[in-house]
This record gives C-alpha cells, structure tokens and sequence, in this order.
C-alpha cells in the first residue's frame, strides 16, 4: 500500500542516495499540530491556548528546539476534529499531533494519529472515555488494545470517586445521596455498573438516582421530589452549567436543603460559578490543577502560581484548570522532540512520547505506571486529583479551596470541608 | 409522586415556553414568516440586559426597560433593511436567511462575549418562594407564568382593539387589498418584528435570570416554542399560551414516572394533540 510513510521513507531515501545522507535529528525543524475546541460550546476549555503557544515557541529557542505549532479549531465538533486532524497530517505534514479538552476533542485526534502513524499527545478527557471510547467493542475488555502513537495524560473516574467520597467522609451527613445525571457520555459513564454506583454501595452510601435527563432541560421538579422523599443530604453529578444553575435555584425555590453538593463539569470554570452569586457558596467539584500546586514548569521554571499570574495578565480573566494542563501538553512534546532520536520519525518520536518522565506543572508524568489498570498502562498517565470547594469572597469572587488531598497528599489542604446553609 | 405539585410545577414550566413561543407566534400571526433566529435574538436580548445591568449597575428588571426600545429599534430595522426583502411568495428565502441569521448572531456573541456561560443576577428574590398549601411555589417561576399571561393578553388587545391591531390582521388575511386602504404592508411588517423582539426581550429576562446562557444556547431553547405555536393553532395567541402550558404539564408528567421520558412526553403530546387536531387547538378560520 501506498503510504504517507512509505513515500517518506522512500524520498528519505532518495534524498539520502542523491544528498549523501543529510544530518536529521536535532537542528531539524519540527511541526507540532495542535486541536482544540476554540468556538462552540466547549470553547472555554481554550481559554489559555493562544497564551500557551506563544508561551512555547518562546521558551523553544533557549532549549534548542526548532519548532513550529499551527493551530486547529475543532469547533466543538467530533467531526470537525477528526477532519482538521487530517489536514494536519496530510496538508500541513506534521511531525506531532497535540490534542485536548473533553473526549468530543481528544477521541477523534487520537484515531487520526494512530491510524496515520504519527504520534499524539492528548489531555483533558478521563482516561476511561478516552481509552475504552475509542475502542471498537467498548463493551468487551477482552478485545480491547492499546496504542502505539497515542498517549495521554489525565485522572480516571476512580480518582474522581475517591475523591468525592473522602470529602463526604469527613463529614457528618446521613450518607444519602441524590444523583443528578444526564444522558451523555459522562453523565452514562458515571452511572454505569463500573461507575459510582457499586463504589457508593461498598462505602456504605444509600444512592437515589431518579434517572437519565436531557441535556438543556428547564425544570428538575421531579428530581427534587425524589431527593426530598428520600432525604439525601448529599448531592453528585455532571450536568452542564446551565443545567445545574436551572436545578440550585429551583432547589432552593422548593426547599431542598442538602448539606454538600459536589457536581463535576458545572462547577469547573469561575465564571460559572460566579453567575451562581451567593447560591454558589460552598459547593464542591473534583481539583485537577490550581495554583497553589507546588509543582513547575519544565518549560520555563515557572511555578504553578506564576503560570496562572501570568495567564491573568495577559488574558484579563480569572485562571481556569485547563491553563496547567495545555502548559504541560507543551512541556511533554518539548520534552519527546528533545529525547528523540529523529523527532521527524514518527515510530523515533512516539518511543520518546512513551519513555516520557517528567515532571511537570501537573504532576508526574510517566507512562507505565502501576496506579493505571494493566490494559491501559502503556498508553495513559494518570494526574493527581484532589476536591475543592469554592468560597465566595466579599466583592462577589470566588476562591477554590483544596479540602481534600487523600489521594496527593503533596498538595496541600487549604481548609477543611464547610456544610451547605 | 405529588401529582398537584407535578401539575403545578408543569404549568409554571409552561409559561416560560408561552414567553419563548409569544414573539414567534406573533411574527408568524402576521406575516408567515418562520423566524429560525428567535431563540437567538432571545440570548442577544439577555445579553444586552447583563450589559446594561453591569455598566450601570442595576437590577435586570430595571435593566431590561431600558433594552425593550433597543430591542424594538433592531426589530424594526432587521425587518425593513433585511427581511422584508426576502418575503414574498416564495417560503424558503426568508426562511433560509433566518437560519444565516442565527448563524451570524452566534458568532458575533461568540466574538463580543466569549463562550463563558454567564447569568442575570436578580438577587435574592431567586430563590424565594410561597407555600401555597400543599406545593411550594417559586417567586420567578410564578412571575414567569403571571407575565406570559399578560403578555398574550396585551397583546390581544393590540390585535383586537387598535387601529394598529386591525391593520395587522388585515395585512395578515389579505395582503394586496390593504395596500388599496392606504396601508404600506412593509411598515406594518416592521413594527410586528419590533413587537415580537420585545416580547423576546421580557423572555429573556425570565430565561438569564433562571439560567446560565451562552451564545451557542438560543436554538435549544426554540424547539418547544415552536411546538407551542403549533399545537396551539397558527396565529392564535391564547393558543400558544394553551400550547406552552401543555407541553410543559407533559414534561412535568413524565418526568415524575422518569427523567428519561421528560423530554419525549413533551414531544408524544405534540404528535398527539396533531392527531386529534392536525391545524392546533386554535386555528384561525381561513389559514
């Protein structure tokens, strides 16, 4: 078959018998193509994509790199992003493929990288959508394989359990819990037979889940009603923001008094906890990076503090938990095209993307290690997880404060975990 | 299952669909035209309240009086300098640069105010609520149900008692015999589109203080408007009120016997109610 390698390595060819083999590896120059969702509805993921390249290609020179980055917007689009990732490989001929923001993103990416042969590095999205989505029985374990040029670095659902139930844990509640879960991809994820459920009921949590709602639904009366009869003190879920905004205030509105809510998704961004007002205080969501993180950049030494301060600068916003994780998409392909042998190779680069230890502004990266399942080890990283609880400010701010650490005791706590009202 | 609180909680999910659908019914009503931007032109709306709100400084309620005439102005220049252009025998042009319509606003909110989810604080009449005997009913829900009502009814009286209202049926049952009455049916047009934007902008104000939004949200929100015109008889304004609060009974419905069905009940009583009735509830007498 004809290939884009097999012409590669064929004009390499070529070019080696009529040139006499000229000096590849380092000094070559390396084109990074990167996809995110910078339009559409996912598009707050790329916030910091923009400040991150410029960011990159800044500190390339000084670590000898010859790099150039053009950049994809996916549009929030699968589609779109299996498409533009196509046009980097085969358009634009880069040498590396970055990726990152939610499974709608990565997925695509990843299945253009492995198909084309060239590697990809990916974050942002749990492993298990990510590494069990992509495969073609995801139902069968058996069948599932791992992959030779795409890796990625992320938490797993398990972490986000752990975490969720360390934080209730530490609190005096009935131990009834009240799910809150949609019917998409993660909201299915969360309340399947390998998700939450058995993991409550082991831990001694009686769990109400009135069933699977729609996305964008204006009136969750019913849910209420059901998390009233059933007294839970305890609230869990994954809705969007507007959702969850719809489900507090007519909450509230019905006298539904929890006394911890911790929701994935809704509560990532400030600006969505913001628009919550006072209804926002003390509400709780899985940690994947903030700066108080003692970890730094291998890029630029900069410290988690110091990247988030200088994102503010520049953007004039409030930092969000992608900036850390887009920084070290960067700081792992700067890393790989360094240790590669030829970063223009892509079997040579995606060897150096899988030796990846690393130490990062989000952790350790290295892939391999123990605390991901076996099946999926060569391919996945997982990153600390810790919980969080957002506490209103005077001036109407919100801070994100640590209150659980079990699982990273490296980072610190900043506060213990406050009840609702 | 409380089947009052059910039913009570429906009706009151019913007047937010009658506000959405209100705008759209009456631009319909007047001059068959199908306008795919509405649930845009609603976001648009909410995002020129929070503008408002925030450079000023002020309660949205205050805030929306002051974006009604601005909204009324873009309706009337929308319909006159692009709209009126595309009406005619023809149903799709019109139709067609809705669509491109709410394509563009996406994008210029998108532009203007990034994807950030944002929300209209109203402060803490939010979350409040009365004990009405048995069921506990919010203060903005039921502020949402009491100002859809009497939308429709002032917009009835409009329709029914002013010279502009009669100039508006007219135009609507026969547009080439008005013109010889001395009614430019372009103008007509346009002050109906004006109208329609500021019901849209009292829709928006219930929606972004209940809701995030965002710019990408508009379309979502359109859907059971326009179930709601339906059902409720093609130009009958009382009809899209009885319309919204249908299907917003039937969401409650099932989603009591099971979130998964709240969407589709309210999907199964539009197939049904079409069944029974194939021009709506309502159906004005020569349409």
């Amino acid at each position: 078959m004809f290939t884009r390698r097999n012409f590669l390595q064929t004009s390499a060819a070529v070019a080696a018998v009529g040139l006499a083999a000229p000096a590849l590896a380092q000094g070559t120059r390396v084109k990074l193509g990167y996809v995110s969702p910078q339009t559409g509805p996912l598009s707050a993921f790329s916030a910091a994509d923009k400040f991150m390249v410029d960011k990159f290609l800044a500190a390339a020179p000084g670590l000898g790199l010859d790099v150039e980055v053009i950049v994809k917007d996916s549009q929030s689009n699968p589609n779109r992003a299996a498409e533009v990732a196509k046009e980097l490989v085969s358009r634009d001929e880069v040498n590396l493929l970055l990726v990152a923001s939610t499974p709608e993103t990565t997925n695509p990416v990843c299945s253009v990288g492995e198909a084309e042969e060239i590697p990809v590095i990916s974050t942002v999205a749990p492993w298990q959508p990510w590494f069990i989505g992509q495969q073609g029985n995801p139902q069968d374990p058996a069948s599932w394989q791992g992959f030779d040029y795409a890796y990625h670095f992320f938490w797993g659902l398990e972490d986000a359990i752990a975490v969720f139930l360390g934080m209730w844990n530490s609190a005096d509640t009935n131990k009834a819990v009240g799910a809150l879960w949609p019917n998409d991809a993660d909201g299915n994820a969360w309340a399947s037979p390998v998700g939450m459920p058995p993991a409550l009921a082991e831990a001694g949590f009686k769990l109400t889940d009135p069933g699977r709602y729609q996305n964008l639904t204006d009136d969750f009366s019913a849910q209420i009603n059901a998390f009233k009869q059933s007294g839970a003190d305890i609230l869990v879920g994954i809705p969007i923001p507007p959702d969850f905004t719809t489900f507090w205030t007519q909450a509230k509105q019905q006298g539904l008094n929890p006394k911890i809510v911790t929701m994935a998704k809704a509560l990532l961004f400030p600006e969505s906890v913001q628009a919550l007002g006072p209804l926002g205080h003390n509400l709780t969501s899985e940690v994947w990076w903030t700066p108080n993180h003692p970890f730094k950049s291998s890029l630029t030494g900069e410290s988690s503090a110091q990247l988030a301060a200088g994102f503010e600068a520049a953007a004039k916003r409030q930092w969000t938990q992608p900036v850390g994780f887009v920084h070290a998409m960067f700081e792992v392909a700067a890393d790989a095209i360094k240790r590669a042998e030829d970063p223009t190779d892509g079997d040579a680069l995606a060897k150096a993307v899988a030796a990846t230890k690393l130490d990062s502004i989000v952790g350790r990266i290295e892939f391999g290690r123990d605390n991901v399942p076996e099946f999926a080890r060569a391919n996945v990283s997982k990153t600390p997880l810790v919980g969080g609880q957002w506490r209103r400010k005077d001036d109407g701010n919100f801070d994100l404060v640590i209150v659980e650490n079990a699982q990273a005791p490296e980072i610190p706590r900043g506060g213990d975990l406050e009840l609702l009202g | 299952m409380n089947w009052l609180d059910t039913l009570v909680q429906g009706l009151l999910l019913g007047g937010l669909y009658a506000l959405f659908a209100a705008g759209l019914s009456l631009v319909f009503g007047v001059m068959r035209l199908v306008n795919l931007a509405h649930g845009d032109l609603i976001v648009l709306a909410a995002y020129l309240i929070l503008m408002i709100t925030t450079a000023l400084g002020i309660n949205p309620f205050l805030a929306a009086l002051f974006a009604l005439p601005v909204m009324f102005a873009l309706g009337w220049v929308l319909q006159t300098y692009l709209l009126n252009r595309v009406l005619g025998e023809d149903i799709l042009p019109p139709l067609l640069v809705t669509f491109g319509l709410s394509v563009v606003i996406q994008n210029v909110l998108l532009q203007g105010f990034t994807a950030d989810s944002r929300k209209l604080a109203a402060g803490a009449i939010e979350s409040q609520s009365l004990p009405l005997g048995p069921v506990t009913v919010g203060v903005m829900p039921l502020m949402t149900l009491v100002t859809a009502v009497l939308v429709i009814v002032v917009l009835n009286q409009v329709f029914y008692r002013t010279a502009l209202g009669r100039a508006f049926r007219a135009t609507s049952d026969d547009m080439v015999t008005v013109q010889l009455m001395g009614i430019q049916p372009q103008r007509v047009f346009a002050i109906a589109t004006g109208i329609a934007l500021v019901v849209a902008t009292i829709a928006a104000l219930f929606l972004g203080t209940r809701s995030n939004f965002d710019p990408s949200i508009g379309p979502a929100r359109l859907l059971y408007a326009f179930e709601a015109v339906i059902i409720g008889g093609l130009g009958s304004l009382w009809g899209t009120l009885a319309g919204g609060l249908i299907i917003g009974v039937a969401q409650a419905l099932g989603a009591a016997i099971n979130p998964e069905w709240q969407i589709l009940a309210g999907h199964i009583a539009f197939v049904a109610v079409l069944l029974v009735r194939p021009r709506g509830l309502f159906p004005r007498a020569n349409d």
